[in-house]
């Protein structure tokens, strides 16, 4: 007991200071990435050529676009272009609340709106989520779960995963939603009471990731739960807590 | 294999050494070098090196081009770190090995259910993860669509009795972890069986790695199973680079086991925390959740990404240190370490933890040999085996890491081999960011030879990882098998329960805890 006590007072606090400070990245964390095209060559699309996802739109025109719903972050692109049309930011804000939203160009902030002023004064102070990992490799989940750790500790806003559907505000889906998980995650969906929110999490939620196209998997999230709005899109692969803990806040109007 | 051909007395002719063709770790062979046998005879030479104490690391199917499937083999020979590979062509079914040999039953299960081939005799035939089949043939588990089939949808194992009733779990489970079903067959708390449904991650890697390599080869790789982005990058990378007749240079090497071992560490200590956590031990639970973050956050010194994806890239490491930044993370490495290791010992120290760790969910030696299991889980039920040293490869051939065993095969026993693993790893880890070889870091793989064959094996921190990559006429990826270590270890959480108390379930499962995903595919 005495050394549980020595310990814990050896070890102080170790909550990050996200939001009321600045976060803290390793130096080559890859965060939105910005867009030049005027630095593009004529009729160069090696980007696109090293893509895994074909993340990269218009490439070589004006309108060359990052759509950061397929986007791996795998910095791939920035490596393949020396002329540096293409680089990653250290920029962690990605969430946003269409998928329109998420196709970036140049360099212009991605913030997420936050939920109309009824559905805050129902969620803004407690929002319970049931999350479902539909194909999810362990990544999103991993970091889903460090959000609630010590560390980042999304309970100190009031949000937190629960265990039952029906305790919950609203569903996190993870993976590229697999043919054999897309009924469970639609049950699941339908035993959360309304109103209910969906959240996608990670390249593989949002787009399918690098298993678009798979005929064993639906594309996302948006895809499988056919006719049911998703709320909030949460990039990256998998996305970092504070990615995460940055598009839940502002969703909830909790941080602007 | 040497060992083989001593032990198949009144078994038939004894294996020769022509029955098989040997190989290693990331030798590439040419694939049509690999004998075909007759069915009978090929499992003839499968037992008969099993007997001789070879292990079969993969079996597996493809094309044969002329309608039929050929199933190659793929038995480990571990103390010699020889590999032997054979095959067998089918057309519509087999005679099982699993009966004899129950390390087989996955492989076979994955066989019918991919190929439509029946093992005939086979103990327990029913889907593997519900994917659709590979080829047009009858459905050897009698279905009537195969492609309309969810998880779950067969007969379950089933118990019946006064006092008997069953429990059912998932896929969707109440924490924030992967889908599976678990079907527990219980007499009060007593658990008789516990049947383990997967297959709700199937999301197609190998079918999408095939026709490769291309831009998205890398990606699948690191999403086989997420916690394992590096082990599962770095076993197909180094296929792809043994097909190109090029070797990684020896800083690549070194920077690759760095990664290794921090990812092993990563999960390891996150174990550690999950296993305090499920005993409502709460000051390790909080402590190493957020230890594991030094880890993960380690790796993304190095390449950006905190579960190593972009780390490893055919040819090499698509990130360097230089020497600042390799001695800045060996100050990092230690002093995380140095915090790991007593918040650890808190929880080991603890009399009421060891107690409710010991005696729970024991796997004994035999068994752990029968089921084929591999990494800690069977090295905490004394089976001692390791790629690292059985098979090794990389740096692994200059720097060696002791392998570590325990006997009990209990939770202590697997708890225990996360923090003696680990602590092995953070001393490999910091040797190597001493002495970090000098030169490029990454050079550009050739084009793949055609017609080849390579068995490229990893010690991931769950055990091993065997990928085995087949080219076509044309060098492209014609066929591509995945293994990870939960493809057999499974089943060892499944018999862990046996006689055990129903709520001994979570905390057996966190001190397995197996890959889904690198399960379904």
């Amino acid at each position: 007991m005495i050394d549980i006590l020595k310990f814990r007072l050896g070890y102080g606090n170790q909550t990050v200071a996200f939001p009321d400070g600045p976060p803290r990245f390793p130096a080559r964390f890859r965060g939105r990435p910005v867009v030049d095209p005027s630095r593009c060559e004529a009729g160069c699309a090696a980007c696109v050529e090293a893509c895994p996802t074909d993340a990269i739109l218009d490439p070589g025109t004006a309108a060359m676009r990052v759509d950061l719903g397929r986007c791996t972050f795998c910095g791939d692109c920035a490596a393949a272009c020396p002329p540096g049309a293409l680089r990653f930011t250290g920029d962690h804000r990605l969430a946003a609340r269409s998928r329109e939203a998420l196709v970036v160009s140049r360099d212009a902030p991605v913030l997420a709106e936050a939920l109309d002023q009824e559905l805050r004064r129902v969620l803004g102070r407690s929002l319970k989520l049931r999350q479902v990992s539909a194909g999810g490799c362990s990544g999103c989940e991993a970091e889903l779960n460090a959000s609630g750790n010590i560390q980042f500790d999304v309970g100190r806003f009031g949000v937190q995963f629960v265990a039952s559907p029906r305790h919950a505000d609203g569903i996190v889906v993870t993976g590229p939603v697999t043919e054999n998980m897309r009924l469970a995650l639609r049950q699941t969906w339908e035993a959360v009471p309304a109103p209910r929110i969906v959240i996608a999490v990670g390249a593989c939620a949002i787009s399918g990731g690098p298993f678009a196209g798979s005929p064993v998997t639906c594309g996302g999230a948006a895809a499988a739960l056919d006719g049911i709005p998703v709320d909030l899109y949460v990039p990256g692969c998998p996305p970092h807590p504070i990615t995460f803990l940055d598009g839940i806040l502002r969703l909830l109007g909790r941080l602007k | 294999m040497a060992r083989t051909t001593t032990a198949s007395a009144g078994q038939g002719p004894a294996p020769r050494a022509s029955d098989v063709l040997e190989t290693w770790n990331g030798e590439p062979v040419d694939a049509r070098a690999v004998p075909v046998h007759e069915p009978a005879r090929f499992k003839e030479i499968v037992l008969a090196a099993h007997r001789g104490g070879g292990r079969l690391a993969a079996l597996f199917g493809r094309e044969d081009g002329e309608g039929g499937v050929l199933v190659t083999a793929v038995l480990a020979d571990d103390p010699e770190g020889r590999l032997a590979l054979l095959a067998t062509r089918a057309a519509d079914a087999f005679p099982s090995i699993a009966a004899e040999l129950p390390a087989a039953q996955a492989f076979e299960r994955e066989l019918a259910e991919q190929w439509g081939l029946r093992p005939e005799g086979h103990p327990w035939l029913k889907p593997l993860r519900f994917e659709p089949p590979r080829r047009e043939a009858p459905d050897p588990f009698g279905r009537a669509d195969p492609r309309a089939t969810l998880p779950g949808e067969y007969p379950f194992f089933r118990v019946e009795g006064e006092e008997v009733h069953e429990v059912a779990v998932g896929p969707v489970h109440a924490g924030i972890i992967e889908p599976g079903h678990f079907r527990f067959q219980c007499h009060g708390e007593r658990v008789f069986h516990l049947e383990i449904v997967l297959g709700y991650q199937h999301r197609g890697v190998e079918r999408l790695l095939r026709g490769g390599p291309d831009r998205r080869s890398m990606a699948l790789a690191e999403s086989i199973a997420g916690d394992t982005a590096v082990g599962h990058g770095l076993a197909y990378a180094k296929a792809i680079e043994s097909l190109s007749g090029m070797a990684p240079t020896a800083r690549a090497m070194s920077l690759r086991g760095i990664g290794l071992e921090l990812e092993r560490v990563a999960n390891h200590v996150g174990d550690l925390g999950a296993l305090a956590g499920d005993v409502g031990f709460l000051p390790t639970a909080s402590y190493c959740g957020a230890l594991r973050a030094e880890y993960l956050n380690a790796v993304a010194e190095i390449c950006g990404n905190r579960f190593g994806r972009s780390l490893v890239c055919p040819g090499g490491v698509k990130h360097d240190l230089d020497a600042e930044a390799a001695r800045a993370l060996a100050a990092r490495v230690r002093a995380a370490w140095e915090k790991t290791r007593r918040a650890a010992s808190l929880m080991f120290e603890s009399p009421s933890v060891r107690a409710r760790f010991e005696g729970t969910g024991t796997v004994p030696t035999a068994l752990a040999q029968e089921l084929g299991m591999v990494g800690p889980a069977a090295r905490a039920s004394g089976v001692d085996r390791d790629v690292r040293r059985d098979h090794a490869f990389g740096i692994y051939r200059f720097s060696h890491v002791a392998v570590t065993t325990a006997e009990n095969g209990d939770v202590l026993a697997r708890a225990l081999m996360r923090l003696l693993e680990s602590e092995r790893s953070v001393e490999f880890v910091l040797d190597q960011l001493e002495r970090l070889p000098g030169g490029p870091s990454r050079a550009a793989p050739g084009p793949l030879a055609p017609g080849a064959l390579v068995v490229s094996m990893v010690e991931g921190w769950r055990g091993e990882i065997a990928h085995v990559a087949v080219t076509d006429a044309q060098g492209r990826l014609g066929a591509y098998k995945v293994k990870d270590p939960s493809f057999h270890n499974w089943f060892g959480l499944a018999m862990a329960l046996r006689d055990g108390q129903i709520s001994d379930f979570p905390l057996c499962n966190k001190s397995f805890n197996l890959s889904y995903a690198g399960h379904d595919l």
